[in-house]
């Protein structure tokens, strides 16, 4: 698992609607102004095909911001 | 573990017919530019076919059936055995299948029954017309597969309308000795049965006043209880993890590898999805068509339509040996491996 940086580096490119820089651990995902429930299905799938983690719709509900997604990978990859 | 194989079955021809009515994604007023942008790179559907009311899936089918039967000069009198597998039947009853029979002017003396399924349908379909041809000695036998799943979606449903297009399809079967086997593997899972719903106009929940009120769920989400509902998030882990999981377990079963194969057609559920099981399972994109982008997700009929509108050429006069893949409402989910040899695959009919 790569640090938060890349993580947001890696999640940036899958949006490639956003400016590099718009993500910070802090931001909250539903703040964004291009936010769409699309979203949740690239962040899934990024996920899944990255780092090998299943992030369920109650899990993106569950968490608050950008940091809360990273720690949640984190977290079931060293299982 | 539902795994077995049939021999001595052959797939003959595989026909489609489509509404000619096309509607694009682009115009659908209820996302904007940024989100209709979005929903074409991650579902891949720009546009679809829809049916314009009073067209039922049996028609597309028929005329997909009677143009089949035509190029491969099937006698009609020798038709055995008929199957419709849908999740949009004419009537509550009779059996579409029946009908169909009597339309396509089929002698009494073939069978004709009807399957309930959606996008795993096309799989549990040849499951069953092949083990039947297999098991009865019958010769030769008709599998209608299709929906017309626009009719069930609620326009201003921004979650279910611009997904779904409508395509009947055909496949013709034959008893044929010595044909290659053809491997199966289904699989069910009812715990996941409200994912993909239409909740109201069956006998659990019988159709009154109250199932057609329109009723807001969620932004851009209005829809009534006979009407889709999707859960697309659910359906979307199920599918990338239970899929390929299953998958590699038939691959290991059957002795194959991506490499066997020449083709591997999923069911057109949402570009997104489908190419992350592709590439967990590690086809290259070259083996893999898509259809989604101009006919959407057309429910059982995608797997059929996709071959035909994307493979027919490469068909023609050769041998290929694909995976199929299918998945979805139910849920329910299966694969199937088999070879194309010589397969009749007239062009995609537009009513």
């Amino acid at each position: 698992m790569t640090n938060i940086e890349g993580f947001i580096s890696t999640l940036e490119t899958e949006f490639d609607e956003l400016d590099p820089g718009t993500l910070r651990p802090e931001t909250k995902f539903t703040d964004l102004d291009e936010w769409s429930s699309m979203h949740s299905l690239i962040i899934i799938a990024l996920i899944d095909t990255e780092y090998g983690v299943t992030i369920t719709g109650e899990d993106l509900m569950s968490i608050s911001n950008v940091e809360g997604l990273y720690n949640i990978v984190k977290s079931r990859q060293t299982h | 573990m539902a795994f077995f194989s049939i021999q001595d079955i052959a797939v003959k021809g595989i026909a489609t017919a489509v509404p000619s009515n096309i509607v694009s994604n682009w115009d659908y007023d209820l996302l904007t530019e940024s989100e209709k942008k979005l929903l074409v790179k991650t579902t891949g559907v720009e546009q679809r076919r829809m049916a314009l009311p009073g067209m039922t899936t049996s028609d597309l089918c028929f005329e997909a059936g009677e143009k089949l039967l035509k190029d491969l000069d099937w006698k009609k009198e020798e038709i055995d055995i008929l199957i419709f597998v849908s999740q949009s039947a004419d009537y509550y009853l009779p059996a579409t299948s029946i009908i169909l029979q009597d339309r396509l002017g089929l002698p009494k003396s073939c069978m004709a029954f009807d399957i309930g399924l959606g996008c795993s349908g096309y799989v549990y379909g040849l499951s069953v017309i092949a083990g039947m041809l297999k098991a009865t000695g019958l010769k030769k036998g008709l599998l209608m597969v299709g929906d017309i799943s626009t009719v069930t979606c609620s326009k201003k449903d921004k979650s279910t309308y611009p997904l779904f297009g409508d395509a009947g399809t055909v496949t013709a079967l034959e008893f044929e000795e010595n044909a290659q086997p053809i491997q199966f593997d289904l699989s069910s899972d009812g715990s996941g049965k409200d994912a993909i719903i239409i909740p109201h106009g069956g006998i659990r929940n019988l159709a009154s006043p109250e199932s057609f009120v329109k009723e807001q769920i969620a932004p851009g989400i209005v829809r009534s209880k006979m009407e889709l509902a999707l859960n697309g998030l659910d359906v979307f882990n199920f599918s990338i993890k239970e899929v390929p999981s299953s998958l590699k377990e038939f691959l290991e079963r059957t002795e194959t590898t991506p490499h066997s194969y020449d083709y591997f057609v999923m069911h057109q559920a949402n570009k997104l999805m489908n190419e992350t099981i592709r590439k967990k399972m590690g086809f290259p994109p070259e083996k893999v068509p898509y259809s989604i982008s101009k006919y959407g997700n057309t429910s059982s009929a995608s797997i059929p339509l996709t071959i035909v509108s994307e493979l027919s050429r490469k068909l023609e006069n050769s041998e290929k040996k694909l995976l199929l893949a299918g998945f979805g409402v139910g849920l329910s989910w299966g694969a199937v491996s088999l070879n194309l040899k010589n397969v009749v695959c007239p062009e995609i009919l537009e009513l």
